[in-house]
This record gives C-alpha cells, structure tokens and sequence, in this order.
C-alpha cells in the first residue's frame, strides 16, 4: 500500500520542531523488540492466572465444587466470586450517571467483578484458578465443576425491552430512557416540513482486537504494603482510582498502577475490567506475583464491545433544501453491564454531536439503554461520534438523493459558515471554530468530483458500478470542561497534568497524566517541550503511565491527549520559561520584566548579553548567583482544564466500485480532509488518519460481532471476525485544513479518532449510490450487496 | 494444549509403527489446522508424530504428462516451484492463492488433503484435475477421496505418501474467498483434458466435489457463456455466517464463468 502523503503545515516541515514530521522516537525500541510490554514482565515467584467463563449468555450458578481442581499438581488457590465478595471487594462501578428523561438516575446493575450468583454473558468470569505454571493452571481449571441452571437470554437489543429481566429490579432491562434538544419544536418543524426524510439504520456491533491482547501483573509487598499492578490500561490513575476507592482492593497511597509499552487501545482498555481486579486482589491473597494475558479467544469474549445501536431518525427539509428539524430515537444495546463509561458513549458522546456540520435549528434525541446478555459495550475509536455521525451523513445523503439535490450542494447549502461561530447548536454543544466549507471544497477538488460521471461510464463498460459517497463529520474531542462534564453525570474530572522537570544540566524529563499506546506521545510532547526550550530532541524525555511516577493523569482516550495533556505540559513550559527569566535577569543584572525568551536564550532586546536555557538550568541548581528569596530548582507543574471541547471536522469522500456478479465492494479512492487544528507532527496525524479510516472502513466493509440466539458468539475469532488488511484499503489521499482551537495553548483539536468517524458514512453512501438503493445495512458484505442487487 | 508425546520419526515405516504403538497418535505435517487445535484443546492425542523429517514424504516429480507431489511438500514450495509453474501452472497458481506467507512457509499438500476442510482450495486441483492419492496401503482416486466435511477415505493410520496429477492441455482456478479466513468461500477448477473436461469445486459443499452439470455444458463448448444455461442446485451447499447455500451457488457460477475464460486466455 502506497500512501498519497499531501500533508500541509503552518509552519514548515524544518527541524525538530513543532510542525515537523519528525520520525516517532519510540519506533525503534518498538520495532527492535526492545518495547516492554505487560506480558513481558515476569516477577520473582510469579505465578499464573487461568479465568473461569461463563459457557452461557445467562444461568444461574448453583453450586461450584473446587476439591479436585485444588488438588492438582502446581495449583495454589481457585477463587471465585463468593471469596471476593467475602474479602469484600465492591462492584465495578460505572463512572458517568446518566439521568434520565423523567429526572430518575439510570438504573446500574451491580457488577461484581467475578459473577457469584448469576453470569450473564459468554465469557464472564466467576472465578480464577492461580498455579504455578500456566498449563498447571489450564488443567484445573477444566477440573472445577459447576453447577449452572440455564436461563433464556436476551440477546437481541431491539427486543429487550419485551424480554425476561435480566438483573432483578431493572424493569424491562432497561438502563435508561435519556434524550437531549427540544421534542415539540422538532415534531412541529417536521409537520410542516417541505419534505421529510425517514432511515432506519444498524450500526453494527465491533470486537476491538488491539493488537497486545488485556494483561495484568499484580504484585504485594507484604513488608511496605504496597500492592504493584501492570496492566494494558489507557489510564492508569483512573484504573486506580476505582480499585481503590469504587473496588477497595488497596488504598490509593498503597497501590501504583504502571501501564507499561501497550500495544494498541482503541478505547478498550479504558475501563477496568474484573480481570486485574481479579489478578492484584489474588495477588495479595497468595502471597505471591500473580500474572494473566488474555488468550485472543478471551479478548473476543471479554473485552468491552463497540456501537451496536438500532436508530429510526427523521430529517425535515423546506423547499429551499434547507434542514428544518431532526429527531433521532436510537436503542443502544450496552451488553450485560454498564461498563466504566458504558452509559456516556450513545448519550452526552452521542447525542450532543447530531447537530453535524449544520444549521439544523430543531434537533431531539432519545435514547434507550438496554441491558443483553451480551459483552458490556463502551467506548471504541469515536465512542460515539461514528455512531452520530452515521446517522446524520446516511440520512443527508439520502434526502439528497429523495431531494434531487447534488449531495455536495445539499450540504452546502446547510453548513454553518465561518462567521457565525462560537456557534451554539439545539443540542448542548457550543462549537468554537471550524471552516467545513473549506474542507468540503478542498476535498471535491481532491476526488476530482467533475470527473466522477466519466469514472462511473468507464467503470459500467467493464461491468462495474461506481458510487461516490460523502460524510461531512464534526467530533468532539478533550471532553471538557471538568464542572459542565461532572454536573452532566461525570464521576471524574477531565483536565490533565503535566509536569516538567528542567534537570542541572538542562535536560528535561516531562511528566504526562495521558498515556501513549500507538499515538506517539514520546515523540509529539517532546517537539512541543524542545520547540518551547529550544533545545533538542533527544534531550527531552516523556514518561508516562504509571502512578508511581506521574502525579496524576486521566488518561488517554477521546482523541484528548494533545489538546488537554499538551496543554498541560505548555502551560507547565510557560512556567518554567517564567521562572527561568526571575533567574536570567538576576545573572544579567537587570529586572526581570526586560528578559525575553527565544531561540533557547534568555537575553534582553537590543543587549548583546544573553544565557542559554542550560545555563540557566544549572543556576537553578547550584544558586550560586541567584535571586533573593527564589526557590531553588527548575521543576514546573500544571493542572489544565479545557474551557471546551475542542471540534475536529472534515470532508471525507469515498469512490467504490461493486461487482454486481459477486456483490464484492471496492475501495478505489478515498479522500479525507481534516480539520485538527494546529499540527504538531504531521507525519504521526497522517498515521493516526490512516489508522482510523482503516477502522472505520472495516466496519462499513468488513467488521460485525454476530452472537446467535443463545447467546453464543459466533465471530469469536479472526477466521470470522473480519478485521480489515492492508489489501483491503485503497490508497488514501490525506490532507488538512487549518482553523486553530481558539481556547487551548497549542491550538490543536485531537486526530485520533476522525478517522474512524468520518468514513463508515462515506463508504457506505458510495455503495448505496453505486447500487441504487438506500436499504443496506454495515458491513456491506458481498452477499447483502449482492442481494440488494437482485432485489 | 495438553500434553503428548513427540515423536520424529525418520522414515514412513518408522512413522507407521509410532502410530501402532500409541494410544492415540496424530500425524502432524504443517500444523496449520492442527496446531491451533491442540492450543484450543480440541484434540488430545497421547502421542503426536511429526512427518518432517522423512524424506519419502518430500519430493516433486514432473513429467511431460504427471505430476508427482510428495505428501510434505509446503504450499510455497509448490507455488514456486519452475518445473511445476512450466507445466502445471493451475497448480502452483493455486498453492500461491492459500492463506497467508506464513500458512505457505508452513503448510503441506498432505495436510491440507488429509483435512478435507470443505473450503481448503487444494481438494479442488485433486478433483478437477483427477489426481490420485498414494498412502502407505494403496492409491485412491480423488473423486473416491474426499467424502464429507473432514472426512476422506483414509482409514487410522493411513498415510499419504504423494499426489499424483496428470497434467491437462489448460487449466484454472478462480477462488472466492471468504474476507476474513481467507480460504475458499468458493473456488472452482476447470481443467480441459484431450478428451474431457473436468470441473472441481471447493467450499460450497461439504467437501470438494466434481461440477457434472458444468462438465458436461463446457464439453459441448468450452465457453464462459455455456455455464449461463447450466443450474446449480444448492441443495446440500454450505450456509453459514458468510455466505448462504443460495450465494454460494451463484459464486460457483461465476467463479466457474471467470476460470473459463481464464483458461480460454492461456491459448491451447
Ligand atoms: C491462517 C490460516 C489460513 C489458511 N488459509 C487457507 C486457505 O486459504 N486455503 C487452504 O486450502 N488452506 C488454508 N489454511 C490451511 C493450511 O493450508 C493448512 O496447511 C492445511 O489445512 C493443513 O496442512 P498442514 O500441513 O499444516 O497439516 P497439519 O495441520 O499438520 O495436519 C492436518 C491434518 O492432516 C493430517 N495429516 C497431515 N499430513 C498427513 C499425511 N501425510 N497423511 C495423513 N494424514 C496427514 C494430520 O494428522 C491432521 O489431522 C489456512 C490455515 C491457516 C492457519
């Protein structure tokens, strides 16, 4: 696979600087083997966790016998629910409270992180059996014997508000019923609508599989106290956070969680899942380092799901093309649990993102969380914002075509225009800036949109059908700020630290609460740090992920980690730069409000007289020459919260071509122009895109998580979960536009997830164009486009 | 895994004897399909018998009108191999179209055979081309071969030493495969012989099987429009989360479509 690479910066490709596409620092360790990973860590005395899973969606556990599994050879304990109820161990919890339409809460149901009494999906843990050598472990867990009473499950998410209760005391297994914008004014713009638009759409349910499967490694020191976990997780203070205050496994002072080299996330490894709860709880209990990497069987089963909604939404139009009103009633199948953000992702994630790229006056959403007996489902790359942005750029698309309006002049004609922003949308979200004109224009330029009707002839001569599809996305990155996001239901706040430590000799170790599993963090803080102190790129070192170092971190997820965790580490520079000029002008023998900084020197205008940032560094540290009253030393900190969110947006544009014999799809041309703001390393953005159109097409192509009526997961492995290959993606053409985040430092917006967001839409409004027919539901396999064909 | 015994036997005789002697024994060539079975604890054999370090179970023989194929010859070394590109280039085309490089580097003919997996691509070259199967008791054709899903002719024990193929005036083979395994959804083998044609066809049925009704459309006209008139009954092909028996029939058409004019292509 070749990449078209059109990459645009403000400030030149020079250097090691901010702007520059500056090869990923991490790389080499990466791919020479020297990354260190979960798994990769073996302690003194360690021995092996095997989980005990559920064969059924839903039954009851009537009696669990572990005499003979305990007396196999190497086994030292076999646990199960009951003794982590009885060490009184809490349930997981789920980190955002949802309030529903009529001011209820939503109904959680506990979630013990081993089920005790019931199991309620394929692959729920309800015990662990710890030996000394993992095949030890796998022997007895297969002696354990259990006793199950089978229950019917309820599986399918469109259903189960008809079905048996899943957990007693949530009615008709509904986790709430929520909804966001104004009901009576979107029904009356619709009645007296021009022309209405009806879809009903699938968002298809995803298996992660980030490429380093879930690990843990716990650890108790019995002599301090301290209990040590290594573990895959996005966000190791969060993962703290609830072990010790939600979970009780261990006092925060007691516990340092260290999320080492991770080999993917996607969002899946976020939440906290029963696993390493399991895993440090066993740990202490044995007197002995416990270690589980999950098999990818297990990562299919256990690791939470993404998307998975049933939407019906409705578009109103006047005659002039112009959108008067959407309402959107979405079921969002949230599996057997609420997971750790289970219950924000198809509402505040959702919801609020409906109005697009537009001026739709009129919006209302309602959403009704169910409970299955099926994976938990949280946030996957977009979290979301694919799922909002699927309906909107299906149902344009479609309202184009039913309208006989070009699908580029409909939206168009409906954009916000660069001058009405800050622009405050029906549904909650106040967007700070943005040119999506620009982008669109850009990106009909790039696809060469006058040329499509001679690529559709061309590709009807070799038998072909050509489509053409648009998705005109906005996301909403860096959630924010903490007291709106923790009044709406957050049980956490969103800022971020970052912490600078200038060392003697001018050096400098910076300090991020985000944490990097593929976004290359090691290299972009380290422009943004070296840019800042001009000094090189090798003399600045980020650490990350683990809260035995870092101070305190929320993590990385929500394409946050630029535009929140950079901020942090910007602001902390400016502090130090502050601090560094009390200390020049003292040397220079001047006053301190005459010092500037650039280039790496503090100097006044005009003198020829100046003080490299080393020189400085070490005056810090050995005060010789320093001002009175000035505390020694050169170490910064900064506590960032986002006045807002920031709004990514862009035009993505998909070509496909189908083969009306075999139904088979393909990608011939892809465009995709962003708007992320201000770019620090447009080679890392480039990637970042690259990534997620990969995800996102696979979903509209590839990717579907099927469990049959009994609850059994039928894509439980790579031989029929179809993730997408290189040969599957054409070559992307990717480019940006610029309009800078108006409320952070850095003036970036966050890339991770756009990808993602944008292009399942775009995919699957050009098959739906190639085909002619709207009626197709994700993935758009060969044999559901080939039956749409015939129909 | 469970446990087993390993064995490495150097010559077929040995090989025989190790799998009389054991308890429950299982030859393994490749370890393609059997690997990630034992990993998933599918199969518990008490002993486990690697065929790669026999010799007699190695080996590419070609003559003008044979090829002979030793039952350990890995899917890359037939995809690569001059002599058999020169004068049976289905064959190698095909081999080159199975999994992945790694599967390639790995996996053997005999394995793949001994497997009838119904959606192996080999199984389609045995058929379509007529080959025979030599084991250690005898030689059987490849229309008596393969029987059913994961079921052949091959009694306990019984070991496939080579493949035979007669070699045909042209050939093709058209592979649809399944997105994400990548083996065959549906793959269809024409083959014109002086005084035939011959059409096998993997992954729609449980096992590879011949195409009559298209053998005998395309000897009246070898021609990718005959197959237009011909029905293919779906009744018995597999239905599963990929494709339905319906679309397997209509892939089976065209695959077949696409082989014809494939062959027609390569002249005569
Ligand atoms: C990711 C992946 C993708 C694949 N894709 C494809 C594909 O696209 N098309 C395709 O056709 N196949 C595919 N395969 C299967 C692959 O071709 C295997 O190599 C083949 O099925 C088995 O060959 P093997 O040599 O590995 O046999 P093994 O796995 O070692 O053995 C398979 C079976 O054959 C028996 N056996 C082996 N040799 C003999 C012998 N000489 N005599 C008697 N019995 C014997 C064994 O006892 C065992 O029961 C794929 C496999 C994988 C892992």
């Amino acid at each position: 696979m070749t990449q078209t690479a059109q990459i645009r910066s403000e400030t030149g490709a020079g250097g090691h600087g901010i702007g520059a596409s500056v090869l990923r620092k991490e790389d080499l360790r990466f791919i020479t083997g020297a990354g260190r990973y979960t798994d990769d860590i073996d302690l003194p005395g360690q021995a092996y966790a095997v989980f005990l899973r559920s064969p059924f969606a839903r039954a009851r556990i009537e009696r669990i016998d572990t005499d003979d599994a305990r007396a196999m050879p190497g086994v030292i304990a076999v646990l199960t629910g009951r003794d982590m109820a009885d060490d009184g161990l809490g349930d997981l919890p789920c980190g955002w409270l949802v309030k529903q339409k009529d001011g209820r809460d939503m109904v959680a149901a506990p979630h013990p992180p081993l089920a005790h009494t019931q199991v309620n999906y394929v692959g729920e843990p309800y015990g662990v059996v710890i030996a000394a050598t993992l095949y030890d472990a796998r022997q007895a867990a297969e002696a354990v014997e259990v006793d199950f009473t089978e229950l019917d499950p309820v599986v399918d998410p469109a259903h189960a508000r008809h079905s048996e209760d899943i957990h007693a005391g949530v009615l008709g297994n509904l986790a709430y019923d929520w909804e966001l914008g104004d009901r009576a004014a979107t029904e009356a713009a619709l009645a007296t609508a021009a022309h209405v638009t009806r879809i009903e759409l699938v968002n298809n349910r995803l298996i992660p599989n980030a490429m380093e499967p879930r690990a843990a490694v716990g650890a108790y020191d019995p002599g301090t106290g301290e209990h040590t976990l290594y573990t895959t997780s996005q966000n190791p203070h969060l993962e703290r956070l609830v072990l010790s205050a939600f979970v009780g496994v261990a006092p925060e002072h007691r516990l340092r969680v260290i999320a080492p080299d991770v080999g993917g996330g996607f969002g899946s490894k976020i939440f906290v899942y029963p696993e390493e709860t399991a895993v440090i709880w066993a740990a202490r209990k044995v007197g002995r380092p416990v270690k589980w990497t999950a098999e990818r069987s297990e990562s299919f089963l256990a690791d939470a799901h993404g998307r998975d909604h049933v939407t019906h939404a409705e578009l109103g139009v006047d005659a002039d093309g112009r959108f008067v009103a959407l309402k959107v009633e979405t079921t969002a199948n949230l599996g057997a649990y609420l997971s750790l953000f289970g219950s924000s992702v198809p509402t505040y994630l959702y919801g609020t993102l409906l109005a697009g790229q537009y001026r739709t006056p009129n919006i209302h959403v309602e959403v009704h969380g169910v409970y299955t007996n099926t994976a938990p489902v949280d946030a996957y790359r977009g979290a979301g914002r694919p799922e909002a942005t699927y309906v909107v750029e299906r149902i344009v698309e479609t309202a184009a075509r039913e309208l006989g309006i070009d699908p580029a002049e409909l939206r168009r004609r409906n954009m916000i225009r660069p001058d009405e922003f800050p622009y405050q949308t029906p549904v909650a979200l106040q967007y700070d800036t943005g040119n999506y004109q620009a982008s669109l224009e850009r990106a009909l330029e790039l696809i060469d949109y006058a040329g499509f009707p001679a690529r559709r002839a061309a590709a009807a001569a070799r038998g072909l059908r050509r489509g053409i599809g648009f998705s005109c996305y906005i996301e909403a990155c860096g959630l924010a700020p903490s007291k709106l996001a923790i009044s709406l239901g957050a049980g956490v706040g969103l800022y971020e630290s970052g912490e600078i430590r200038v060392n003697p000799t001018g050096s400098v170790t910076v300090f991020t609460g985000t944490h990097s599993h593929g976004q290359g963090h090691e290299t972009t803080f380290a422009q943004i740090v070296a840019d800042r102190f001009g000094i090189g790129l090798d003399d600045v070192e980020v650490v990350h992920g683990d809260t035995g170092r870092v101070e305190f971190g929320l993590g990385t997820y929500g394409s946050r980690s630029l535009s929140v965790g950079g901020s942090a580490i910007s602001v902390a520079a400016d502090k130090v730069i502050a601090k560094g000029k009390l200390i020049a002008a003292h040397m220079l023998e001047t006053v301190p409000g005459t010092i500037e900084f650039a280039d790496g020197r503090f100097g006044q205008p005009g003198s020829n007289q100046s003080l490299s940032f080393g020189e400085v560094a070490f005056a810090a540290y050995v005060p010789a020459n320093y001002p009175d009253g000035l505390e020694p030393g050169l170490s910064e900190k900064a506590f960032y919260d986002p006045a807002n969110f920031t709004f990514p947006a862009g035009t993505h544009i998909a070509e496909v071509e189908v083969d009306p014999e075999t139904g088979v799809v393909e990608v011939v041309a892809f465009v995709a122009v962003d708007d992320f703001g201000r770019v620090i390393n447009p080679m890392i953005v480039h990637g970042q895109v690259q990534g997620g159109l990969a995800q996102g097409i696979g979903q509209a192509l590839l990717e579907r998580c099927v469990y049959d009526e009994f609850g059994q997961l039928r894509t439980g492995s790579m031989m029929d979960y179809c993730l997408p290959r290189a040969d599957d993606l054409p070559d992307f053409t990717i480019d940006t536009t610029v309009t800078p985040c108006t409320h952070n430092p850095l003036g970036a917006k966050g890339c991770g997830e756009a990808g993602a967001i944008g292009s399942p839409a775009a995919i699957m409004n050009a098959v739906t164009d190639a085909i002619g027919t709207n009626d197709l539901a994700m993935p758009a396999t060969p044999e559901k486009v080939w039956r749409a064909l015939a129909r | 895994m469970y446990s087993f015994t390993y064995h490495r036997p150097g010559s077929v005789m040995e090989a025989l004897e190790c799998y009389r002697s054991a308890d429950d024994g299982l030859y393994m060539a490749g370890g393609q399909t059997l690997i990630p079975t034992l990993k998933q604890r599918l199969a518990a054999p008490s002993d486990l018998i690697d065929l790669g370090a026999i010799a007699e179970l190695t080996g590419v023989d070609v003559a003008p009108d044979r090829v002979s194929i030793g039952a350990f010859t890995r899917h890359s070394t037939v995809a690569a191999h001059p002599d058999i590109r020169r004068v049976l280039p289905v064959l190698a085309d095909l081999a080159a179209q199975i999994g992945d490089a790694q599967v390639r580097n790995m996996g053997t003919m005999g394995g793949s055979v001994a497997n009838s997996d119904p959606a192996a691509d080999y199984p389609a070259a045995l058929v379509g081309l007529g080959a025979t199967v030599h084991t250690s008791s005898r030689r059987i054709a490849a229309d008596e071969f393969f029987q059913d899903l994961f079921e052949t002719a091959l009694t306990p024990g019984e070991l496939i030493l080579r493949i035979d193929f007669p070699v045909p005036r042209r050939a093709a083979y058209r592979k649809f495969p399944n997105p994400a395994s990548r083996y065959a959804i549906a793959g269809v083998l024409v083959a014109e012989f002086d005084d035939a044609v011959r059409v096998g066809i993997t992954g729609a049925g449980p096992c590879a099987f011949r195409g009559s009704a298209l053998e005998e459309a395309l000897r009246r006209r070898l021609d990718p429009a005959s197959i237009d008139g011909v029905e293919v009954p779906d009744a018995g092909f597999n239905s599963d989360l990929h494709a339905s028996a319906e679309y397997r029939a209509q892939l089976v058409r065209v695959m077949a479509r696409r082989a014809v004019a494939d062959l027609l292509s390569r002249g005569s």
